[in-house]
């Protein structure tokens, strides 16, 4: 009967401790872990909550009308969020336009042009970028590249395309300030380049190296393999970063607020002054009550869908690819 | 014979339009990387030749001066914006440690572990405008008046995300044979947990806790909702509106005052190299975990 004795006493340690305080404590442990996992989709569930509590008097009030009106005035409460959203939306896309085209240039020539010891000191600055406050570009825009960008090229474009059919509205300043929705569109750009471009960088990395010496084998040149072996094998992912980015320029505030020029007026011209909901929420809220502030919070939950839907698209395609 | 005299020219055209579209891709890729790292010296220049010329003693000393007068320094600033980021770390990292592992250790397989994940992802990039009017609604209104606390707990939420995320895919790069090394002890999962995987992934647990210190230090939007400001010297009531960098320098940038705009640019230059700074030593921390 050794082995019955020996199962005897293996029981007795293991049913102590059961019993003792571990077994408590492991419940405990667990349960705080969970509670504080929770907690991230009560934040998340709270904020489309405050947001839409804040924000429905405006909504009942002005009804659908609400997303065409582009009235701002406070002095007779009339409330809508055309030109906030337009703004939002135009100046998102502008920096994806000069943003995208530039991420995509640094990932490759990090990964396939730079020689080994400049990578890491590129990467690094690169990286540094996205670690700038957004204040302080907001404040570098505002006093470093608006000037510079009404002499060199608001001025100049304006004076060329003045009168032309389409162009002649599209690129024309009123008032060559320097700021408005292209000037924010770029700095919108530099802001996502950083986020693009790492991204980009690391999917590129991923793709087996033996596919890409198999191209160059064959006589292919860095054009035709970037071309025609690394971006078919990114290109799932690499739209994923590209929404992660509209998404950041979406919701951007502070640095937008610096350079958009803060007008509540339907231009048709890329240089003229405007806002996006961010820019106008950060500019007015302090200042605002009653139904001005319940606009301000009606605003807030249109940049709440806008941004969550194109955030949901982006982590869906990121994530598609990390799991094959 | 034939067939070599007609194509050649055309052999020619192929390989110079290969050739071009090869040249053009090497001198837009590298004119890309030039342009960022040209924006990112301009924008460190700037911060220093308009920074350095506020540096003073007085800076670090002396609380925000009244609109238009002269002197004074921003030391309630960045004592209040020290305070504001001690609070949001303080309240984040339990909360994102905790969330993180719960995520790596319990959730592998859960349906709600997987949403919990996802939506931690969204609302690691979610504006951080819509965390200020959510702040607001719950805490700066029915207290009635801007608070340090509210700022805290603002820079607090968006601090959870980054620290979640970090933790969890630090804590899935622990090789399983640990975990079932410290089971096979009798250690309950909780001390396999706390005294084995943790211990193991500790470098990029801090690693994501410096970069989240280093994302909400200069975070504005926020802040202007929940801590706002406060001109005079700080007197540690967080019930309060509280002075801190960001608005102060939001605020004075854009006044017309050139005493507080100097004030301003002087903020800038500190906070700036205060984050890049700790960017830099979170991709140190985390270095040598990488090569072990």
């Amino acid at each position: 009967m050794p082995a019955l004795t020996q199962s005897i006493a293996l029981s007795e340690p293991r049913a102590a401790a059961r019993k003792g305080p571990s077994r408590g404590l492991d419940a405990t442990f667990r349960t705080i872990s969970f509670g504080a996992a929770l907690l991230v989709l009560l934040v998340l569930a709270g904020i489309l909550g405050s947001i839409i509590y804040g924000g429905w008097p405006a909504f009942r009030e002005f009804g659908f009308g609400f997303l065409t009106s582009s009235a701002w005035n406070i002095g007779t409460e009339q409330y809508g969020a055309l030109v906030a959203v337009i703004g939002t939306v135009a100046s998102a896309l502008l920096a994806l336009l000069i943003g995208v085209p530039v991420s995509l240039g640094i990932a490759v020539f990090l990964t396939q042009l730079c020689p080994g010891w400049a990578r890491k000191p590129v990467a690094m600055t690169i990286e540094l970028l996205a670690a700038v406050p957004s204040i302080i570009y907001g404040m570098w825009g505002l006093f470093v590249f608006a000037p510079l960008f009404a002499r060199f090229v608001q001025i100049p474009v304006s004076n060329l395309v003045e009168g032309m059919p389409v162009i002649g509205t599209i690129l024309y300043a009123r008032v060559p300030s320097g700021v408005g929705v292209f000037t924010a569109g770029i700095i919108l750009a530099i802001m996502i380049v950083p986020f693009i471009a790492s991204i980009a960088r690391d999917m590129l990395d991923q793709i087996p190296t033996v596919l890409r010496e198999s191209a160059y084998g064959i006589g292919c040149t860095t054009w035709e393999v970037v071309r025609h072996v690394l971006v078919p094998q990114a290109a799932v992912s690499i739209i994923g970063a590209i929404m992660l980015g509209l998404g950041r320029a979406l919701g951007e505030t502070m640095a937008v607020t610096f350079v958009i020029g803060n007008a509540n007026r339907l231009s048709a011209s890329i240089f003229d002054p405007s806002s996006t909901i961010a820019s106008r929420i950060a500019n007015e809220f302090n200042e605002a009550d009653g139904m001005q502030l319940n606009a301000l919070m009606a605003l807030g939950c249109i940049l709440f869908v806008i941004t969550f839907i194109v955030l949901i698209i982006a982590r869906l395609l990121t994530r598609r690819v990390r799991a094959a | 014979m034939d067939a070599a005299t007609t194509l050649a020219p055309l052999a020619g055209r192929v390989r110079r339009g290969r050739r071009v579209a090869d040249r053009t891709l090497r001198i837009g890729c590298t004119l890309a990387t030039v342009i960022g790292a040209v924006v990112l010296g301009s924008i460190l220049l700037m911060l220093i030749v308009q920074g350095l010329r506020g540096f003073t003693p007085a800076l670090f000393t002396q609380p925000t001066p009244g609109p238009g007068s002269e002197g004074g320094g921003i030391a309630n600033a960045i004592l209040g914006s020290l305070v504001l980021t001690a609070i949001g770390i303080a309240v984040a990292t339990p909360v994102g440690v905790m969330a993180g592992t719960y995520l790596a250790e319990y959730g592998r397989t859960s349906r709600l572990a997987d949403v919990i994940r996802f939506l931690n992802d969204i609302l690691l990039s979610a504006p951080s405008i819509l965390i200020g009017l959510f702040v607001y609604t719950l805490m700066v209104r029915p207290m009635g008046s801007y608070s340090g606390w509210a700022g805290g707990v603002a820079l607090a939420i968006i601090a959870v995300p980054v620290i979640v995320r970090t933790t969890e895919d630090m804590l899935r790069l622990v090789p399983g044979q640990l975990r079932e090394a410290g089971a096979a002890l009798g250690a309950p999962p909780s001390v396999v947990i706390t005294s084995v995987t943790w211990r193991a992934a500790s470098a990029g647990i801090v690693t994501g806790i410096i970069l989240a210190l280093a994302r909400i230090a200069g975070e504005t939007a926020p802040l202007l909702f929940t801590a706002l400001n406060n001109n005079s010297w700080f007197s540690a009531n967080l019930m309060g509106g509280v002075a801190n960098l960001p608005v102060m320098i939001y605020q004075f940038a854009l006044s017309p005052y050139p005493n507080w705009q100097g004030l301003a640019w002087a903020g800038a230059l500190l906070i700036t190299a205060t984050i890049l700074a700790l960017s830099i030593v979170a991709r140190l921390v985390i270095k040598p975990q990488r090569s072990r």
